[in-house]
């Protein structure tokens, strides 16, 4: 499916009823250069709506609220030794978190990508 | 004024440019009625250099400098040789006068000097990593629990009854705010505890001083392998840094964080501040260390050079999340420390470290024949406690009769524990033969 | 995802270089000095001390002494004496022109102070050395704290806190105490968002959460707001005055009155004492706890980030919770209360914020500092430090962007409306200052207004000095508007180094030296 979106700069993306998570290439651009991605630990337990990770530029570290609740099952290793992944490839190779989903009906309250632009177009 | 540039002129130059009347015209956000019409009540007007000279030096005529008597204290401050050099480095303007390397194209100096500092901290604790320093070295051992906390993610610390006392009314302080739990053992005067028996499923760190507060000097493996066990940390406290340079670095004996008073190597007594924290750690915790950080990295011509660094760990970032709300730490004390270390070298630092426990073995055999008089220990550096036969209290104001300072009575620091007869003496290299002689001198004549 | 800060606009990976001057030889330029690491001079057995042979004793070590190297260098005096000199040449400090650092009060530093400090009746005495031996040391700190609670009019100060964020530990932790003595510490401490990120992390470590009450369009604190936010739960407000925009909270009466009303406390962080001593006695204002850092309303150096020193001015209601030690008098002279059986006249210290008792060292340099100007001096002090910021904000407010209308306090802020459509920065604007021989304002605080660029002068500097640093703004500001982006991206140009990457250093730490060869050389 294609990716969903938050207000908070989020994005989802569900393959069967795993969605994985990251942060949209707009928000990378807002934050600069990420030096460090704080991810939760297997097995946690994620709220919708609720931090589960922290991203860390240089002088800004921002939280990261989950989209959807659910059970992580799976966290990019990669972004400890390169967390430039985050910039060069936000909305692919810099995902954060997979998360086996609690409750699909969660994904509808998310905007889709046309949606989400309409909404970064408001900001600048 | 001799601080203030500004002439009566000046001011009514700048007044006129600003376009108010008079300077209590920008004081017109005070709520009316609270702004003083003169100077503050019951208090004197300025005076010139020479007159507070005077007042300053006759109120230090009243002290006893350390210096000028022969001296046997230490109990967490120790008067050491410190060399000139390093006071008129520290003096310099560029090092005195500036601030945090916030901007770091013109403030390479101190950053470098950090960055030095961070190592030479590393090197002599046997750890990884190091940070720019702590106030002193009880606060650094209250942040090092509450990181043990955050990097286990559990909140009941075990302290050593031989945890010097300042230390632990310092963590204990903390957790009582910060709501974790603090279990000290006894006092342990004769070095013997089981601090192992004493870890549980929520116990985060053992906080264990090494040479401990009583003196006595402790392998720590042991210890640290119980830790690690149980899914602790070892936290090894050092109050006398110099001890570093003769026995086992706490790294080496599995100390996952180590804090240290650095006061002893470049910074004298002051009474009691200010001095300097050690910090270091294993460099897999560093994102959970509290306090400043320099790192390496290159300008935009590809030069070397040094900046703060992970800041986000920090208040000013951070604001409520933040590993600790220390901003300024001890940046004149780590330098005094770095230059003197610097002079030292390898050879310089473990050779004082050795004539440190020469002094206080050569110094506990005389005392020791004194009558009524035992040493307690079977080990120490430059610090050993004393049984007496009446309160080392007592013993300690007699000998100043004698202008003598003895030593730290132990009841000073543990009243109501009955350890009243004990007391506690260092010797260093500053304590000559004779200065030795006089002490077990008096000391036999006030205890006959 | 929410930003906790704007600065990283700034942050981050610097580009392009000029390389427009062709390199020397040595790689030094003239008097700028390349230096390598200690660590890459020294020499094992080399030193810089000359030791005496050390005695053949029987060792006490119980066979832990330490063996292998511990990897330090060594190098003679003349070599280390260089090393340091040279490194100080690559700083900027006050002794050598304005730093106008804002909330950091970058004043100068009178020389009497390190003379007296140094004395060794007070540099030399151990600070458990019988009480009989060092009563001109307790005289001192009950001298010092006479001084302070007097101008602050407040009855009780606790002496012990090493700094700033230190005492504003202490100050709260007062409070809690003083709560939990009536049988509820509360849940909240109520913090303006405009505030140094130091209160808020101090409110967490006491226990409490932060509650953040915006800033109105003047700057202030929204006291409508605040009303809202206050409740039988909250604990305290931690309040900044002058605050951190540079202004005086003209509604404080009014805030301490509401603060009263729910029973709550109010702790003034006092890092800007400075503009008002000697002028305002802030326990006049319903204060009821209050730090103030040494090093800036009393001179004490900076030292490159410390030592620093924090005493809390209390009120009654909460004196009797300050922590230990207390210094008290009686007919055997002066005292010092030490441990929790001791305590005299009813007190229940919390506890104990560090080892023995303060930065005495400190205490000498400040009380040096207050005899030298009295009562009258540091009055005119706070005068000429607010004379000087208005000044600058009068001389520039046409030039730059003043986030809010004057009179300032002793520290005019400025946000980067003047930089609008320039391509410049704040960062830009600042590092530009450098190459003209000026330290840059504090930038990018308060967080509350966009690209901010705080700027403190202090009383120390003179109209000529001011009229130099103003003209360099005006000129900076003219040339960004002028589309002279390089003078702007390239800087700073003539420092020993130029911009450095941030983020190659946070996202792979190098934070200490390691010997070339892969041995671990400590043990």
């Amino acid at each position: 499916m294609s990716l969903k979106y938050t207000k908070e700069h989020e994005w989802v993306r569900v393959e069967d009823d795993v969605a994985t998570i990251g942060i949209t290439t707009y928000a990378q651009e807002q934050l600069g250069d990420v030096v460090f991605v704080e991810l939760p630990e297997i097995d946690a337990e994620v709220e919708a709506g609720n931090e589960f990770a922290v991203v860390e530029s240089v002088k800004a570290a921002s939280e990261v609220y989950s989209p959807v609740g659910g059970t992580v099952v799976e966290v990019n290793e990669d972004l400890a030794a390169k967390p430039g992944l985050v910039n060069e490839d936000a909305e692919g190779e810099g995902w954060f978190v997979k998360i086996k989903l609690a409750d699909p009906d969660e994904l509808d309250e998310l905007m889709d990508a046309r949606a989400y632009k309409a909404y970064v177009d408001t900001l600048s | 004024m001799r601080y203030l540039p500004h002439t009566a002129e000046d001011r009514a130059v700048l007044l006129r440019a600003i376009g108010v009347s008079s300077v209590d015209a920008l004081f017109k956000d005070v709520p009316k009625g609270k702004l003083l019409p003169g100077p503050v009540p019951d208090l004197p007007m300025h005076k010139g250099e020479l007159e507070v000279e005077r007042i300053l030096s006759a109120l230090a005529a009243k002290n006893i400098p350390a210096g000028s008597v022969p001296s046997f204290l230490g109990a967490g401050a120790h008067r050491h040789h410190v060399p000139a050099a390093v006071d008129h480095l520290i003096q310099r303007s560029e090092f005195l006068t500036s601030y945090t390397p916030y901007q770091p194209e013109v403030s390479q100096g101190t950053l470098q000097m950090l960055f030095e500092f961070q190592t030479q901290v590393a090197l002599i604790t046997g750890m990884e990593v190091a940070n720019a320093s702590m106030y002193d070295g009880a606060t650094g051992c209250a942040e090092a629990v509450m990181m043990a906390n955050r990097v286990t993610r559990r909140s009941r610390a075990v302290l050593s009854g031989a945890l010097h006392p300042h230390y632990r009314a310092v963590t204990e302080t903390q957790a009582r705010f910060t709501d974790f739990e603090v279990v000290s053992a006894p006092p342990a005067p004769d070095g013997r505890e089981d601090l192992a028996g004493m870890i549980d499923k929520n116990t985060s760190c053992v906080v264990v001083q090494n040479p401990g507060f009583f003196g006595h000097v402790r392998d720590l493996s042991p210890l640290a392998t119980a830790c690690h066990a149980a899914g602790a940390l070892l936290v090894v406290v050092v109050t006398e840094v110099v001890s570093l340079g003769a026995i086992r670095a706490p790294g080496a004996m599995g100390a996952d964080i180590v804090v240290a008073e650095g006061q002893s190597i470049g910074n004298g007594l002051n009474f009691g501040g200010p001095y300097l924290g050690l910090f270091a750690a294993k460099e897999k915790f560093v994102r959970q260390m509290p306090g400043r950080l320099c790192g390496e990295t290159v300008d935009v011509d590809g030069r070397r050079g040094f900046v703060l660094t992970l800041s986000t760990r920090e208040q000013h970032i951070r604001r409520e999340k933040a590993t600790s709300n220390i901003c300024t730490n001890a940046g004149l004390c780590a330098l005094a420390f770095c230059i003197h270390l610097s002079l030292l070298g390898e050879a310089g630092f473990t050779h004082m470290a050795q004539l440190n426990h020469a002094a206080a073995v050569q110094l506990a055999g005389k005392l020791g024949k004194v009558k009524g008089v035992s040493v307690t220990n079977d080990t120490f550096f430059n610090e050993f406690t004393l049984k007496l036969p009446k309160p080392a209290a007592q013993v300690v104001d007699a000998l100043v009769e004698k202008r003598v300072l003895g030593g730290v009575p132990v009841s000073r620091l543990m009243p109501g524990g009955g350890l009243d007869n004990l007391l506690l003496v260092a010797a260093n290299e500053t304590n000559t033969e004779a200065d030795m002689d006089a002490f077990t001198k008096a000391l036999s004549e006030v205890l006959s | 995802m929410s930003d906790r800060s704007q600065a990283h606009s700034a942050g981050g990976r610097p580009t392009g270089g000029t390389g427009d001057v062709a390199p020397s030889l040595s790689g030094h330029r003239g008097l700028s000095m390349e230096e390598p690491l200690l660590f890459e001079q020294g020499r094992t057995h080399r030193s810089g001390v000359d030791l005496p042979p050390v005695p053949k004793v029987e060792s006490k070590l119980g066979g832990l002494g330490r063996t292998g190297e511990i990897g330090l260098p060594g190098l003679s005096e003349p070599q280390v004496i260089r090393h340091f000199v040279r490194l100080s040449q690559k700083n900027y400090a006050i002794d050598s022109g304005l730093y106008p650092l804002g909330s950091c009060t970058m004043k100068h530093n009178p020389r009497l102070n390190e003379k007296t400090a140094r004395l060794p009746g007070f540099g030399d005495i151990h600070p458990l050395q019988p009480m009989q031996t060092v009563q001109g040391a307790l005289e001192l700190i009950d001298s010092l704290a006479d001084w302070l609670k007097k101008l602050t009019g407040l009855p009780a100060i606790a002496m012990s806190p090493a700094a700033g964020a230190h005492g504003e530990l202490c100050g709260l932790m007062t409070i809690r105490a003083a709560h939990e003595a009536k049988g509820d510490p509360r849940k909240r401490i109520v913090v303006p968002d405009s505030a140094h990120g130091t209160n808020p992390a101090t409110a967490v470590l006491c226990g409490y959460t932060v509650d953040p009450v915006p800033s109105n369009e003047r700057g202030r604190i929204d006291l409508a707001a605040l009303k809202a936010k206050l409740g039988p739960d909250v604990a305290a407000i931690m309040l900044t005055n002058p605050n951190t925009c540079g202004l005086f909270e003209n509604e404080i009466l009014e805030i301490a009155e509401a603060v009263h009303a729910v029973g709550a406390y109010f702790y003034c962080d006092g890092a800007n004492f400075n503009a008002i001593v000697g002028k305002v006695r802030p326990g006049e204002l319903g204060i009821d706890a209050m730090h103030m850092n040494l090093h800036k309303t009393f001179s004490t150096p900076h030292g490159g980030g410390g030592p620093g020193s924090g005493p809390v001015v209390l009120s009654a209601a909460l004196a009797p919770f300050a922590p230990l030690p207390h210094v008290v008098h009686g007919p055997q002279g002066f005292r010092l209360i030490e441990n929790p059986d001791d305590q005299v006249n009813g007190t229940k210290a919390f506890g104990r914020m560090k080892t023995f008792h303060g930065q005495m060292g400190m205490f000498v340099r400040a009380l040096t500092y207050i005899l030298s100007h009295g009562a009258d001096g540091l009055r005119q002090v706070a005068e000429d430090a607010v004379l000087n910021a208005n000044y600058i904000l009068a001389q520039l407010q046409d030039d730059l962007s003043p986030a809010f209308p004057g009179p300032c306090m002793h520290e005019v802020l400025f946000d980067d409306r003047f930089l609008k459509d320039t391509n410049v920065t704040t960062l830009d604007y600042a590092k530009a200052l450098i190459d003209e021989g000026f330290h840059p304002m504090t930038v990018y605080f308060p967080l509350v207004v966009h690209g901010a660029l705080l700027t403190e002068p202090t009383e120390s500097e003179s109209r000529g000095s001011l009229d130099v640093f103003i003209e360099t703004l005006r000129g900076l500001a003219k040339a960004a508007k002028a589309g002279e982006e390089d003078r702007f991206h390239q800087a700073p140009r003539f420092t020993p180094r130029r911009r450095l990457d941030e983020t190659r250093a946070a996202r792979s730490p190098v934070l200490r030296w390691r010997p070339a060869a892969p041995a671990e050389a400590a043990e």
